[in-house]
């Protein structure tokens, strides 16, 4: 077996790498317990540096190559259980293929970290960026957070395993990563030393509830009617905690490594005063924001907000932010067939979000970047356009609308 | 405030880590100037398969501001430079993220240049590059094709020779004195650093003027919309074929008449049809059914549909018979076989130099390239 040989990281230090290069290098920063693997793309970029760590003897952990993802994601499970700090992830029907072990982690409060490379699902098979794959685990107990850039993915990654092994929280922490843009896509990232995230990332302890000779104890019983509801209040409860727990977090992580935006939750971008506000998740941020600042540049009242938290949703911070717009145009990189509006999901949750809100704008749903198509600023200024129309009119015509989608 | 963009062309696999050592060596270089870069490859070219063609690119910015606009996209719209690292390849690329035939200098701004590793002159490859309505410069830097495996990678110092002569052609993008104090940093190694100042020292660059080149129309087709596909992914099979050349004898089998590839070819297989013994081997083995049946039951290999991987040279019992030959030699996919029947003689004589020049440059590629590393090591040591 492999042992470390140096510690790369003693001095914080610049390093051109991809999103997924950098979870990596998290992974050795917080001196990961065990990894496991299964490959499929564009996830996979992350397990090729992980194993290239070992090998140059630079991280030591235990890196175990499943047959499958659900073994992948039933391994890290039993891992944590004994208390083990873990990482794994998958992508597209990689990751549905392990859904009944992703579904047992959050029962079984498992703080497993997960990187999802987001990957649209087949048939056709593709390897292009789309959300739902990530998305499915939204009504588990999993918290779901979407990366906008390399640098993010390695602080957030650290973030996920501080909130996830929280003994108020105990709940498992998906990272999404969108495919080619951030796994294959390699920018300027600023890698913080180990004395940092020595202190900022405590040791995993699982306590009386670790597996373990010296203390006896069984999990994951079968059940009757009697029991489940009570569980499942449990989960529900540790999820409503850990907003705070979040919140605690990165304030710690801003004051340590001396980054990040206000909150952890959302990204306001150019919002004050805005009539029409931009909500978006992942990559999508990088052409939204050129958009708006050209907009901007016009003298028209555009802002954007990215959501990072998907799961827990930031129901508060986001009527706060989209209650003082006229128009707001929610840009879903996924899609839900037969819902609603015909729409993506990220809508549906934001409308319900908004409903109870005093100031109630009008909401617009655009289906863009669809298996990895890239939206391109033209796109953006036109469902600005779409929205800014519907304002004008106090009409929305047609609640969902399709973005650069040929229709001959 | 500036934004500037690179593209590097090459082979798929056999020049891929290669083709990465540049694009991050630039912006490795650019952060000592105080800019900001990304590097990339084009995720659609992906999976890469031996010999097809690819892009990776480098974008280097004043501000991280800028270099937002270039952060979630595939393929930059225009660039500065586009450095092709095989002369073939100015035949123009068809790969998985293009539909149709990309010229090789598709996104080379007006007045930028374009970078090629060739033994030909500018003459022989503007014969191949197609025209342009804007003009841009071109720049060679002598010296055969750099190929290597998917993992490692033929340290023939094509990299450095490249990074020096860009220094000169684009001395926007990044300094002389910032890339050579960077590939110090980077590789260690006082020779490579060497070859970048010598190349940067030798490059001379040729005017290419609005109009000049190839006056080919590149191949395209405009794909359809979700209102005239079929629905549940089905693809019709292609009709079956014909005889030879749509004539009663032989046979030439039916083929897509959108997803041509010829430009993963880098060499092509050329034919002896009189020691040809019609052992039909060529004809079963080829993977992309690319031998037509003639009316005297010898083999045409069809240039319109090889991608050149050379399984017919290794699997042809008779020696010589079929030979795989670098594409610089050739400027149409003409028929051999009708060449032959017109004029014999004329053909043999063609043929049998062009097998023995190749014998004597001895280029290769995909299937041709298995054990090359082991003669030329051999080579090498006698």
């Amino acid at each position: 077996m492999a042992t470390v040989q140096s510690k790369p990281y003693a001095e914080s230090k610049e390093e051109l790498i991809s999103g997924s290069e950098a979870i990596g290098i998290a992974c050795a920063l917080a001196d990961v317990d065990v990894i496991t693997a299964y490959p499929i793309r564009p996830y996979d970029t992350v397990m090729q540096y992980v194993s290239r760590l070992k090998a140059d003897g630079n991280f030591d952990f235990d890196f175990i190559v499943a047959e499958s993802e659900h073994s992948q994601f039933e391994i890290v499970k039993h891992a944590s259980a004994v208390g083990a700090r873990t990482f794994t992830g998958s992508s597209g029907v990689g990751w549905f293929y392990a859904f009944e072990a992703i579904t047992v982690t959050a029962g079984l409060r498992m703080p497993v970290v997960a990187m999802v490379g987001n990957r649209a699902l087949d048939d056709p098979g593709a390897f292009g960026v789309e959300h739902n794959d990530a998305m499915a685990v939204r009504d588990l107990g999993w918290h779901l957070y979407w990366v906008a850039t390399a640098q993010e993915a390695l602080d957030m990654a650290l973030l996920a395993w501080k909130v996830a092994e929280d003994p108020r929280v105990l709940l498992p922490f998906a990272l999404s990563c969108d495919g080619s843009f951030l796994t294959h896509s390699q920018a300027i990232v600023q890698v913080p030393s180990q004395d940092q995230v020595d202190k900022f990332l405590p040791p995993y302890k699982r306590g009386t509830l670790q597996l373990h000779p010296d203390n006896p104890i069984t999990i994951a019983p079968q059940v009757n009617e009697d029991w489940l509801m009570e569980i499942r209040k449990q989960t529900d409860e540790a999820m409503r905690r850990t907003s705070e727990v979040i919140k605690e977090a990165y304030e710690e992580f801003r004051e340590i490594f001396g980054r990040g935006d206000p909150s952890p939750f959302i990204e306001e971008y150019m919002c004050e005063d805005a009539e029409i506000i931009l909500v978006g998740m992942g990559t999508l941020a990088m052409p939204t924001r050129v958009a708006v600042r050209r907009m901007r540049e016009a003298g028209k009242k555009v802002g954007f907000v990215r959501i990072k938290f998907f799961r827990p949703f930031p129901a508060e911070e986001l009527q706060a932010a989209l209650g003082k717009a006229k128009g707001v145009a929610v840009i879903d990189r996924d899609y839900s067939y037969g819902s609603p509006s015909y729409g993506g999901v990220l809508f549906h949750e934001l409308r319900s979000t908004m409903y109870n809100s005093d100031d109630r704008p009008m909401m617009l749903n655009f289906i863009a970047g669809l298996g990895g198509r890239e939206v391109m600023v033209r796109d953006i200024d036109q469902i600005v356009e779409t929205t800014q129309k519907a304002i004008d009119t106090g009409k929305i015509e047609q609640e969902t609308t399709w973005v650069a989608v040929r229709e001959q | 405030m500036a934004t500037l963009a690179v593209e590097v062309v090459y082979r798929g696999i056999f020049q891929r880590t290669l083709a990465r050592n540049i694009v991050r060596q630039i912006v490795f270089a650019a952060r000592k100037d105080g800019k900001i870069g990304t590097a990339f490859g084009r995720y659609s070219d992906s999976p890469e398969r031996n010999g097809i063609p690819a892009k990776q690119f480098a974008i280097v910015c004043d501000t991280a501001l800028e270099l937002e606009e270039s952060l979630a996209v595939y393929e930059a719209s225009n660039v500065d430079v586009t450095i092709n690292l095989d002369d073939t390849l100015c035949k123009g690329l068809e790969s998985w993220a293009w539909y149709g035939l990309q010229p090789i200098n598709e996104l080379t701004r007006d007045g930028g240049t374009l970078i090629v590793t060739s033994r030909q002159d500018a003459d022989s490859l503007m014969e191949d590059i197609h025209q342009k309505d804007t003009a841009y410069d071109l720049a060679i830097i002598p010296s055969t094709v750099s190929f290597s495996g998917l993992w490692v990678y033929k340290d023939d110092h094509t990299d450095m020779r490249v990074l020096g002569t860009l220094c000169k052609v684009c001395p926007g993008l990044v300094s002389l004195e910032a890339m050579l104090e960077s590939a110090q940093e980077q590789t260690g190694n006082e020779t490579k650093v060497a070859s970048i100042q010598r190349a940067f020292d030798r490059t001379t660059t040729r005017p290419v003027e609005p109009g000049e080149g190839n006056d080919e129309t590149p191949f395209s087709f405009d794909l359809p919309g979700w209102k005239n596909m079929e629905e549940g992914l089905v693809i019709r099979a292609i009709p079956e074929g014909t005889g030879y050349d749509g004539g009663e004898e032989g046979y030439t089998p039916g083929r897509s008449d959108v997803f041509k590839k010829w430009s993963t070819r880098s060499m092509r297989p050329v034919i002896n049809f009189e020691t040809c013994i019609k052992c039909t081997l060529c004809w079963l083995q080829c993977p992309d059914t690319c031998f037509d049946v003639t009316p005297d039951g010898l083999y045409d290999a069809n240039m319109e549909s090889c991608c050149g991987c050379g399984v017919c040279e290794a699997v042809c019992p008779v020696p010589d018979c079929v030979t795989m030959v670098g594409e610089p030699e050739f400027n149409d996919n003409a028929s051999q076989w009708k060449a032959w029947t017109a004029d014999k003689e004329g053909y043999n004589k063609w043929m049998t130099a062009l097998v023995d020049k190749q014998k004597a440059e001895a280029r290769t590629h995909g299937f041709h390239h298995i054990g090359g590393y082991d003669e030329e090591i051999k080579a090498e040591e006698a």
